[in-house]
């Protein structure tokens, strides 16, 4: 399994950013899922956020719901997450499961730290559990091994960094916007602000989401980030390819340029 | 005229000391499960609200809209035809539905209006069900000049398309919903996708006992005045405490606000009726307390109707506005605690008690209600002929006469 501080330690090395990606397992088959995140990892992403589709994705706009949706109906299952993960893992990337808390907390939080963990899970990431409520989750994750990610947004106090960026492992996710995922013209110049204030409380990486859709925006946030996060954008790649083979070109493509983009700053 | 509301309704509660743990904790339920991008909204109203509640200036101003506006106090009224199908208990209704736009929701609603004012905010959004929240928060938006936007599910639209209009003629913009299951838990999935969106200018004024801390708190005092109310009313009426209090619960606003103000009355039981649809072995439902399990649903841990992948099960009810797979924290630790007790009431019995009460007593209830009037028919003839029974009839059945007349076919 490649760990975060592992790609981190080498994007330093390199000078750059690291490119993470997003894409829900199931979407947009249980197959294609792990072929479009190959091809994502083939052309530069370094590590991959497979999302675990949820009924109620609050935080997500409609291309993510779009595609959860589709997810939800071809019948994934956390099993086929747990699967998604290890044929994702096997590309050397490290990989996380970015997830709503409820699915972990029915399944049980220390039977899905463990299992996520021998699929080759490095960790996870949970938008809506906060530092109050993180603490079942995070002596799970730490038995098992794996890292534990959450949320910044630019609305959150010096305070409430302290306490999110105590219960973070291998980086902290900075919300670049007050919003909900998808792609945008431009990257909130919130942004930079937030990346500052999170590094006077952390020496963790810090890494950048919503709104970054290509290599110029990349490069702006890999100017001040650790990481660029990528989803809707290639969500929406998948969504308007006529077939499979046109979308994993498609993909493949805008990993390529995030890829440089990120090496630009 | 006198004054119906005190501070002390709004500040201080019943003699078990029930107010939620300052992460608004009851017992196990309630809490934050949302986005760390809402955590300083969420802390900024209920600091309002604290500093509001022990206000006499809002608690004076709220009152008087009550009083005013809203058409408070509501009287009770007794029953003795309909109860003669309860086995000849005395049941008597809290005419909730005698409010100005016709349910309890206006309580609620002219509370939070008024903390959005004193939150500084222009504009105000909502979920709605059967409606009846969406028209309220019009109508307080359109009192106060506030802009107003509702979400409501594209099937709920279309069984309540008269409240549609009347929000829509109230000046509001009614965004239908057409994800999931097109119904209230998607209309408050988009709700909150856009508070996270215009949080600096906006407050998302819940409509039910459910959501993340402070709203069931908040909800749930605004919405108290019911019970207070009641039980002084009760006491005239009859010189006693009813035996037993029933109500619908959906999210659980109106069972709440009845319940609250008899927690501590122990020899009073209270009775929750939640949507059997079309009966719990039909998978049609919305049984969350009585057959749902412990899970997080918009930002709350409580019971909902989830699979054992933890993903929510869509409900199903002939009232929009208990078709819904979570609930109120409180009623979770109420039911389990004992201290209230939750029942299902299919479409079936809750449309016979619907047509029995507007054939024997003249008063068309809500769909909504018409479980609670179920429920107490059931429980009439369990409890016998001595037992009073109190009511709440939340709402009125205006709105449902499309379902009605299909149902009945008028």
């Amino acid at each position: 399994m490649t760990t975060l501080q592992t790609v981190f330690d080498r994007a330093k090395a390199d000078n750059r950013a690291a490119l993470v990606g997003y894409l829900p397992a199931g979407f947009p088959t249980k197959d294609g899922a792990v072929a479009a995140a190959t091809a994502m990892v083939e052309a530069g992403c370094d590590v991959i956020e497979i999302g675990l589709p949820y009924s109620d994705p609050l935080m997500d706009g409609p291309t993510i719901q779009d595609a959860v949706h589709r997810a939800l109906t071809n019948g994934t299952r956390i099993a086929d997450v747990l699967r998604t993960v290890e044929g994702v893992a096997r590309t050397g990337a490290a990989t996380l499961v970015m997830t709503y808390w409820n699915p972990i907390d029915r399944y049980g939080a220390e039977r899905f730290a463990r299992e996520l963990a021998s699929a080759g899970g490095a960790g996870t990431i949970t938008p809506d559990l906060t530092p109050e409520e993180a603490d079942t989750w995070r002596e799970a994750s730490a038995a098992a091994g794996i890292d534990t990610v959450f949320l910044v947004a630019p609305s959150s106090t010096q305070e409430r960094i302290k306490a999110v960026v105590n219960c973070c492992t291998g980086f902290v996710y900075a919300a670049s916007l007050m919003g909900i995922t998808g792609a945008r013209e431009t990257v909130n110049a919130a942004a930079e602000g937030l990346v500052r204030r999170t590094r006077e409380a952390t020496s963790l990486p810090v890494c950048v989401g919503l709104g970054i859709s290509n290599g110029r925006q990349a490069a702006e946030v890999a100017a001040y980030a650790d990481g660029v996060i990528v989803g809707s954008a290639f969500i929406r790649l998948l969504l308007d390819a006529p077939d499979e083979a046109s979308g994993l070109t498609a993909v493949r493509s805008l990993a390529a340029e995030l890829a440089e983009g990120v090496r630009r700053r | 005229m006198a004054n119906i509301l005190t501070p002390a309704d709004l500040a201080g509660h019943g003699p078990r000391g029930d107010d939620p743990d300052p992460r608004g904790k009851f017992g196990l339920f309630g809490g934050r499960f949302v986005p760390e991008a809402l955590i300083p909204a969420l802390d900024e109203v209920a600091a309002e609200y604290e500093k509001a509640k022990s206000d006499p200036a809002f608690v004076r101003e709220f009152d008087h809209l009550l009083r005013t506006y809203a058409g408070r106090p509501t009287t009770l009224t007794e029953v003795p035809r309909f109860s003669e199908q309860a086995g000849g208990a005395r049941i008597v209704l809290k005419r909730e539905d005698l409010t100005h736009t016709g349910a309890h929701k206006i309580n609620n609603v002219l509370g939070q209006a008024l903390l959005t004012k004193r939150l500084g905010k222009k504009r105000v959004i909502a979920e709605t069900g059967a409606g009846q929240h969406g028209v309220a928060t019009a109508t307080a938006a359109a009192l106060m000049g506030l802009e107003c936007v509702i979400y409501m599910g594209a099937v709920d639209c279309e069984r309540q398309a008269l409240n549609v209009a009347r929000m829509k003629l109230l000046g509001a913009r009614v965004v239908p919903v057409h994800n999931g299951s097109k119904t209230l838990k998607d209309a408050i999935n988009e709700a909150f996708r856009d508070w996270v969106t215009n949080v600096d200018t906006t407050h998302y004024l819940f409509g039910t006992v459910a959501g993340p801390h402070p709203f069931p708190e908040i909800v749930r005092d605004f919405a108290r005045i019911i019970g207070v109310e009641a039980r002084r009313q009760m006491l005239e009426l009859t010189g006693r405490l009813p035996d037993a209090v029933c109500a619908a619960v959906g999210g659980g606003s109106n069972a709440i606000g009845i319940f609250h103000a008899f927690i501590g009355d122990e020899g009073v039981q209270l009775h929750g009726y939640e949507a059997a649809g079309h009966g719990l072995d039909s998978g049609e439902h919305a049984l969350t307390l009585t057959a749902g399990s412990v899970g997080v649903l918009h930002g709350a841990r409580t019971y909902v109707l989830q699979d054992e992948e933890g993903q929510t099960i869509e409900s199903h009810s002939i009232s929009a506005g208990l078709d819904y797979p979570g609930v109120g924290p409180e009623h979770a630790w109420l039911k389990d605690s004992g201290r209230a007790t939750y029942h299902g009431v299919t479409d079936d019995e809750a449309m016979a008690a619907f047509s029995l009460l507007a054939r024997t007593e003249g008063i068309i209830p809500a769909l909504e209600s018409s479980h609670a009037l179920a429920g107490a028919l059931r429980l009439g003839r369990e409890l016998g002929p001595e037992a009073t029974i109190l009511v709440n009839l939340s709402g009125r059945g205006d709105k449902d006469m499309g379902t009605a007349m299909k149902y009945f076919g008028l």
